[in-house]
C-alpha cells in the first residue's frame, strides 16, 4: 500500500527540484527567465501562428538549418558558462580553499561541458550547416526525406531540453562526457544524473543517425545534371563522409548507451564490476564510436575550409583529387584507430603498437589537406575576410595540435600524457580550431546565402582576434600544466604545486574568448539592424565559385526554379568567366513538401518517454512510447504530403534573369 | 605605412610573450620533462623526438602560410596570378611521400618503444626487484609489500636504483596509477590485474596521482612516493612491521568505505589480500569482503586489459 | 524572357513519385545498414561476454536446441510467405498479397510467443538476465531481434489495414517492398542469432 502515489511518479519526489545548489539553481533560473521573455515577445507581437507555421512545422532544411544553428548557439553559450566555472574552480580552489564550486557540483559541470559541446554545439552547427548548404551545393530543392530531416532536429532538440531539464530537476551526471563504468554504474552512482546523459544522447543520437542517412542519400541521389561526384564542391563530399561515419558509428553508441541502461535499470552486467560484466568492453565500444565521431566533426569543417580557401584566394582549390582520396583514407581510418583512447589499459605492447602506429598513419592524409589547402593560396589573389582569416588561424593552431597528436600516438609517450591536461589542450586544439573555426567561416560564409545580407565584417574580425589569442591562452598554460603532472577533472589541489598562475592565465583566455563571443552575438544585432546596409542584391557577395551564389540571396524555399545543369567543379564561376549566365527559357510544376507538425509532434513524445525512462516513471513512458508509435503511424499513412508549385508563379518569383543581367554586364 | 607598424607591433608583442614563455618555463618544475628514473627518461625523450621530427612537417607550413598569406595578398597586384592552376603531381606525391617517410619512422620508434617500454616488461637490473601490490580504493591508494607483511596508505618507499614491480587492481572505479618522474601510466580496474614496472635513479619524494576520475573525492586521491637508500628502506620495512595498525578483513572493510584517509602504514598483512580483492568480482562465492590466510593467489585472475 | 512552357502536371509528377520511390527504397537499404552494425555491436558483446557465465549456467546447459530449430522453421517459412506476398504485390493481386501477409503475420506471432515463452521459463528458473552477464546478452541480443519482429508484425498489422480500406496502389507497394526487406532482414540476422548463439553454444564444451 506504502505510496502508490511515489510508485506512480517513479525516483521523482517534490524535493528532486533544484533547490540547494545556487549555481545550478542560478542557472536553472536564468534558462526558464529567457524562455519565459522569449514566451511574453512572442505573445506580444503576436507572432505565435507565425512561428508555430514557419518554423515549428516547417520542412525547408535552410529554416531547419537556421534552428540547428540557434540552439548550438545557445548550447555553445550554455557550455561556455560551464567552461569559465571550470576555470573559475580550478583557478581558486587551491590549498585550503575549495573554490567557487562544490566538488560535485564541478564534476557535474565538466561533463555537461563535454556533452553539450560536442552534441549539442558541435553536431548542431554541422547539422545546420548541412541542411542550409547541402541541397544549394548539390544544385536540388530538398534533401532526400523532408520529413525526417525534421524529425531529426526535433529530436536533437528533445535531447538538448532534456540535458538542460537536469539543472532544474534532479542533477546531471557526473562520470565525465564519457560516463566510464564501473563509476557510471548504479552502484557508484544511484542518482539520476547518469540517466539523464544516457537518454538525451540516445535521443539526440537517434537523430543525428537518422540525419547521416538522409544526407547520405541526398547527395548520392539528389545532385543535379552533370554534377558527377567528381564535380562535387569539397563540402560536399566531406559531408558525404561524414555521413557515412554517422552511419556506422552511430549504432555503436545507440547500441552502448542501451546496453549502460539495460545495467542501470534492469540489473543486467554488460558493464558492471562483478556479475562477469566488463567495464573494459564499454569504453572499447564509447571510443568505437567516438574516435569516429571526432572525425564526424571535423571533416565538414574541412570541407568549409577548402570552399573559403578557394573563394578567397579566388583561385580553383589545388589537388582535388588528392583531397577526395584524403577524406576517404581518413573515413576508413578512423576506425582503426579507437585503442588510442586507452594506451593505458595494459592491452599488451602489440595491440598498443599497432593502434599507435593506426593513429599516426591517420595523420598523412590530414598533413595532405594542410598542404593543398596551402596551394590553394599559392598563386592567387588573397583576400583577406573574416573567414580566410578564421582558415588561417586554423592552420596555425592546427597544425600544433597536431603535432601534440603525433606525440600521444607512441604508446610509451602517451602513459606520461594520457588523462593529464595536456590530452584536454590537445583535443581542445583540434576541436576549437578544426570544428569549431571550420563552422564559424562557415557560417559567416554562407550567412548572406541564407539571410540577404552580409555581418559585419570588422567585428567578425575583432571577434576572430579574441578567439584565438584567448584560445592560445587559455590552453598554452594546459599543455604546461599537463607536463607538471596535473591530470584532467581536478577541482582541487595543493598550493605547493605551483600550478595556480598557469591556471590563472588559463581564466583570463577563457574570459577573453568569451569576449569573442559577445563580439559575435553584437556583430549579429548590429548586422540585423543595419540589414539594408549589408544587402547582398547580387547573390554572389563574395565573387563565388558554386551554385548556390548563382540564385538569389536570401535563396527562395525551393533554391532552384529550374533544377541547373553543371559542366565543371566550378559552374558559378566558369559561367562568369564565360560570361554566359543560364537564364531558365521554361519552367514547370514542382512539387514540394508540404509544412507538417508530426515532427514535433514526435519529438515531445520522445521526449516524455526520456524523461519517464529518467524517472522511472514507467506509466508516462508507456504513454511516450504509444504517442510516438501512433505519431509515426499516423504520418506514414498520409499520402497526401506534398504541393504543387506551378510554374507560372515559379516564373513570376523567379529572380534569377535580373541578376544574370548584372553580371553579364 | 599604419599597416607596417601594427604589423611590428604586434610581432614585438607577439616575440617578448614567448620570451616571457620560456623564461618562466626555465623557472618551473616540469615533473614530466624532469625524469628521475629509466623509464620515465626513455618516455620524455621519446616525446622529445616525436616533436623534433614533427618540426620537418610544422615549419614548413608555418613558413608557407607566412609567406603565401603576404606574398599573394588581394592588393599586391605585382604577385603572379593563375587562377586555373588547380593540380601539380609531382607537388602533390610529394606531400603524401614526406609526412608518409616521417610517419613511417615514427610507426617503427612507435612499435619498438611499445614493447621496450611495455609496462609489464621487467627492468634488467642486477638488484632483485620488490614487489607492491596496489588497490586503488575510494579514494585512497593502498600499497601493500607482500614480501614484507607489510602496508602502506597514500604513501611507499622504494630503495634507489631498484626495479619496482606493482601489480594494480581496483576495490573502486577505475583510477590511473601515474607517478610523473619515474613513468607512465596504468590503470587500476576492480576484477583486473594490471602491471607496471618503475625504477627511481634519485633520492627524493615524488608526487603520484590518480588519472582517471572515480567519484566525489577524486581530486584528494593522491600519494607519494619516497625514493630512499637501502638502509633507510629497511629501517622502515622493520618500524612498520611494528605497527599497531594490522591488515585484516575487518580493517580493510573499514579502509575501503568511500572517503579520504590520511598517511599511515599497516602491518600483519592478510596474505592474499590481493587476489582476493581481485577474485571477489570474478566468482560469485566470495561476494563478501576478504578471503582468509589460506587462499591461493595462483587462482587470481591475471588478465589483461584492452581488447577482449 | 520569362517564357513559360507549363508540361501536364501528370506526367511530372508521375515521374517525380518513380524517383522518390527508387529513393526511398535505397534509403531503406541505408537504414538496414545502421540496423546491421546496431546488431554487429550486440553480437560482439556476446562474443565477449558469452563466457562469463560467473557461476551460472552456460550456453550448453540452457538452450533446448529442438525449441530453437522450431523458430527457426517458423521465421524461415514467414520469410518465404512473405517473398511471395511481394510476388503478388507486384502483381498488383490484392487478394493473395493480403493472404501471404496475414500468414506472414501469424507465424510471426508463433514466433513471438515462442520466444517470449523460453524466455518466461528461463527468468522463472532464476536465469534471468540478472544472473550474468553472459545472460545478459543472450536476452539483449535475442530480446532486440524478438523487438524487430514485433515492430514488423505492427508494421503489416497497418499495412493489412491500409489494405484492406483501400487499394494496391504504388505507395502501398513501395511500403509492402520495403516490408519485406526489413523481414527478410530479421531472418538473417535470426541466422546468425542460431548459428552463433545456439548451435556454437550447443557445441562448445
Amino acid at each position: 500500500m506504502k505510496g502508490f502515489g511515489v510508485n506512480l511518479l517513479g525516483k521523482l519526489h517534490l524535493s528532486s527540484i533544484q533547490t540547494k545548489d545556487l549555481t545550478t539553481l542560478g542557472a536553472a533560473i536564468s534558462i526558464l527567465m529567457g524562455g519565459l521573455l522569449v514566451v511574453i515577445l512572442l505573445s506580444y507581437t503576436h507572432r505565435w501562428k507565425w512561428l508555430w507555421r514557419e518554423w515549428l512545422t516547417t520542412v525547408d532544411p535552410k529554416r531547419l538549418g537556421v534552428m540547428y544553428i540557434i540552439v548550438a548557439v545557445l548550447m555553445l553559450i550554455r557550455g561556455g558558462m560551464d567552461a569559465l566555472m571550470m576555470r573559475a574552480q580550478q583557478a581558486t580552489s587551491v590549498g585550503s580553499s575549495h573554490g567557487v564550486l562544490s566538488s560535485s557540483t564541478f564534476q557535474q559541470v565538466f561533463s555537461a561541458h563535454g556533452t553539450i559541446m560536442i552534441f549539442f554545439a558541435a553536431m548542431g552547427l554541422m547539422f545546420g550547416l548541412f541542411n542550409l548548404m547541402i541541397p544549394l551545393l548539390i544544385g536540388t530543392r530538398d534533401v532526400a526525406f523532408p520529413f525526417l530531416n525534421a524529425t531529426s532536429f526535433w529530436l536533437f532538440c528533445a535531447g538538448m531540453v532534456l540535458v538542460n531539464m537536469s539543472l532544474g530537476i534532479g542533477e546531471f551526471s557526473a562520470a565525465g562526457w564519457l560516463a566510464y563504468p564501473p563509476l557510471s554504474e548504479l552502484k557508484y552512482s544511484p542518482g539520476v544524473g547518469v540517466d539523464y546523459w544516457i537518454w538525451s544522447l540516445q535521443i539526440a543520437g537517434i537523430g543525428s543517425l537518422m540525419s547521416g542517412i538522409n544526407f547520405l542519400v541526398t547527395i548520392l541521389r539528389k545532385r543535379c545534371k552533370g554534377m558527377t561526384l567528381m564535380r562535387m564542391p569539397m563540402f560536399v563530399w566531406s559531408s558525404l563522409g561524414a555521413s557515412v561515419l554517422i552511419i556506422f558509428a552511430f549504432p555503436i553508441l545507440t547500441v552502448t548507451l542501451f546496453l549502460l541502461y539495460l545495467d542501470r535499470t534492469l540489473g543486467m552486467h554488460f558493464f558492471t564490476a562483478g556479475g562477469g560484466g566488463n567495464a573494459m568492453m564499454y569504453v572499447n565500444l564509447i571510443w568505437a564510436w567516438g574516435h569516429p565521431e571526432v572525425y564526424i566533426l571535423i571533416l565538414p569543417a574541412f570541407g568549409v575550409f577548402s570552399e573559403v580557401v578557394a573563394t578567397f584566394s579566388r583561385k580553383r582549390l589545388f589537388g582535388y583529387r588528392s583531397m577526395v582520396w584524403a577524406i576517404w583514407a581518413i573515413v576508413l581510418l578512423s576506425f582503426t584507430v579507437w585503442l588510442h583512447h586507452f594506451f593505458t589499459m595494459g592491452a599488451g605492447a602489440d595491440v598498443n603498437g599497432f593502434f599507435g602506429i593506426m593513429t599516426m598513419v591517420i595523420a598523412v592524409p590530414t598533413g595532405v589537406k594542410v598542404f593543398n589547402w596551402l596551394f590553394t593560396m599559392y598563386r592567387g589573389r588573397i583576400k583577406f575576410a573574416s573567414p580566410m582569416l578564421w582558415f588561417m588561424g586554423f592552420i596555425v593552431l592546427f597544425t600544433i595540435g597536431g603535432v601534440a597528436g603525433v606525440v600521444m600516438a607512441i604508446p610509451p609517450a602517451d602513459f606520461q600524457i594520457h588523462n593529464s591536461l595536456f590530452l584536454v589542450a590537445h583535443f581542445h586544439t583540434m576541436i576549437v580550431s578544426g570544428v569549431l573555426f571550420g563552422y564559424f567561416a562557415g557560417i559567416t560564409y554562407w550567412f548572406p546565402k541564407v539571410f540577404g545580407f552580409r555581418l559585419n565584417e570588422k567585428l567578425g574580425k575583432y571577434a576572430f582576434y579574441c578567439w584565438t589569442i584567448g584560445f592560445v591562452l587559455a590552453f598554452v598554460p594546459l599543455y604546461i600544466l599537463g607536463l607538471m603532472g596535473a591530470t584532467r577533472r581536478l577541482d582541487h589541489y595543493s598550493s605547493s604545486l605551483g600550478w595556480r598562475p598557469l591556471f590563472i592565465v588559463a581564466g583570463i583566455g577563457a574570459v577573453i574568448i568569451a569576449l569573442g563571443v559577445v563580439i559575435q552575438l553584437i556583430q549579429l544585432v548590429y548586422s540585423i539592424l543595419n540589414r539594408h546596409e549589408y544587402r547582398d542584391v547580387t547573390g554572389d557577395p563574395w565573387n563565388g565559385r558554386t551554385l548556390e551564389w548563382s540564385v538569389p540571396s536570401p535563396a527562395p524555399s525551393y533554391n532552384f526554379a529550374v533544377l541547373p545543369e553543371v559542366r565543371s567543379r566550378d559552374p558559378f564561376w566558369e559561367s562568369k568567366k564565360a560570361k554566359v549566365i543560364h537564364v531558365p527559357k521554361k519552367y514547370i510544376d514542382v512539387s514540394m513538401p508540404k509544412n507538417t507538425s508530426s515532427g514535433i509532434v514526435i519529438a515531445v513524445f520522445a521526449l516524455m518517454f526520456g524523461f519517464a525512462a529518467v524517472w522511472h516513471i514507467w506509466i508516462l513512458a508507456a504513454i511516450g512510447l504509444l504517442g510516438l508509435i501512433i505519431a509515426i503511424i499516423y504520418r506514414l499513412s498520409d499520402d497526401n504530403t506534398e504541393f504543387i508549385l506551378s510554374a507560372e508563379k515559379l516564373a513570376r518569383q523567379d529572380r534569377v534573369s535580373d541578376l544574370a543581367k548584372e553580371y553579364v554586364r | 605605412m599604419k599597416k607596417k607598424t601594427r604589423f611590428i607591433i604586434a610581432v614585438t608583442i607577439v616575440l617578448v610573450l614567448l620570451g616571457a614563455l620560456i623564461l618562466y618555463l626555465s623557472k618551473i618544475n616540469i615533473p614530466v620533462l624532469e625524469p628521475k628514473g629509466p623509464i620515465a627518461l626513455k618516455e620524455r625523450n621519446l616525446i622529445y623526438f616525436a616533436l623534433a621530427l614533427s618540426l620537418v612537417v610544422v615549419i614548413p607550413v608555418f613558413l608557407l602560410l607566412g609567406i603565401f598569406a603576404w606574398k599573394y595578398r588581394e592588393s599586391n597586384t605585382k604577385a603572379k596570378y593563375s587562377p586555373e592552376l588547380d593540380h601539380n603531381g609531382a607537388t602533390e606525391a610529394l606531400w603524401w611521400v614526406i609526412p608518409g617517410i616521417l610517419i613511417a619512422i615514427l610507426s617503427v620508434v612507435a612499435w619498438n618503444s611499445s614493447h621496450t617500454l611495455d609496462p609489464y616488461r621487467a627492468i634488467a637490473s642486477t638488484t632483485p626487484k620488490i614487489k607492491i601490490q596496489v588497490i586503488a580504493l575510494d579514494w585512497k591508494w593502498l600499497f601493500i609489500y607482500p614480501a614484507q607483511g607489510i602496508a602502506a596508505v597514500n604513501f611507499f618507499e622504494i630503495p634507489i636504483n631498484t626495479p619496482v614491480e606493482f601489480e594494480l587492481t581496483s576495490d573502486a572505479p577505475m583510477n590511473s596509477f601515474w607517478i610523473p618522474q619515474l613513468g607512465g601510466q596504468i590503470y587500476a580496474m576492480p576484477g583486473m590485474n594490471t602491471r607496471l614496472n618503475l625504477m627511481a635513479t634519485s633520492l627524493g619524494r615524488y608526487n603520484g596521482w590518480s588519472a582517471n576520475i572515480s567519484g566525489k573525492d577524486f581530486s584528494y586521491m593522491t600519494f607519494v612516493a619516497d625514493s630512499v637508500k637501502h638502509s633507510t628502506f629497511n629501517k622502515w620495512i622493520n618500524m612498520s612491521k611494528r605497527s599497531h595498525y594490522h591488515l585484516t578483513s575487518d580493517s580493510y572493510a573499514t579502509l575501503s568505505a568511500p572517503g579520504t584517509a590520511k598517511v599511515h602504514v599497516y602491518s600483519k598483512v592478510l596474505p592474499g589480500i590481493f587476489y582476493a580483492t581481485i577474485d571477489k568480482y570474478m566468482s560469485p562465492n566470495n561476494t563478501s569482503a576478504v578471503v582468509g590466510s589460506n587462499y591461493t593467489p595462483a587462482r587470481a585472475n591475471v588478465s589483461k586489459g584492452g581488447m577482449q | 524572357m520569362t517564357e513559360t512552357d507549363v508540361l501536364t502536371r501528370k506526367d511530372i509528377l508521375k515521374e517525380e513519385r518513380m524517383q522518390r520511390d527508387s529513393t526511398r527504397i535505397f534509403g531503406f537499404w541505408v537504414y538496414l545498414m545502421t540496423d546491421c552494425v546496431l546488431f554487429a555491436g550486440l553480437f560482439a558483446v556476446y562474443a565477449v561476454l558469452h563466457n562469463n557465465t560467473f557461476g551460472g549456467p552456460s550456453a550448453k546447459s540452457l538452450f533446448s536446441l529442438h525449441l530453437v530449430l522450431t523458430e527457426t522453421l517458423i521465421l524461415l517459412t514467414s520469410s518465404f510467405i512473405c517473398g511471395l506476398g511481394i510476388v503478388a504485390a507486384h502483381h498488383h493481386n490484392k487478394r493473395l498479397t493480403i493472404v501471404a501477409f496475414l500468414l506472414t503475420m501469424m507465424l510471426g506471432l508463433a514466433f513471438v510467443g515462442l520466444e517470449f515463452g523460453d524466455f518466461y521459463h528461463l527468468a522463472s528458473i532464476g536465469d534471468s538476465w540478472r544472473r550474468s552477464a553472459f545472460l545478459s546478452a543472450y536476452f539483449t541480443l535475442v530480446g532486440t531481434h524478438g523487438l524487430h519482429i514485433c515492430v514488423g508484425l505492427l508494421w503489416m498489422a497497418v499495412m493489412m489495414f491500409r489494405l484492406l480500406k483501400g487499394k494496391l496502389t504504388q505507395s502501398n507497394i513501395r511500403r509492402l517492398t520495403m516490408l519485406g526487406l526489413f523481414w527478410h532482414f530479421l531472418d538473417v540476422v535470426w541466422i546468425f542469432i542460431f548459428t552463433i548463439v545456439y548451435l556454437m553454444g550447443a557445441v562448445r564444451a
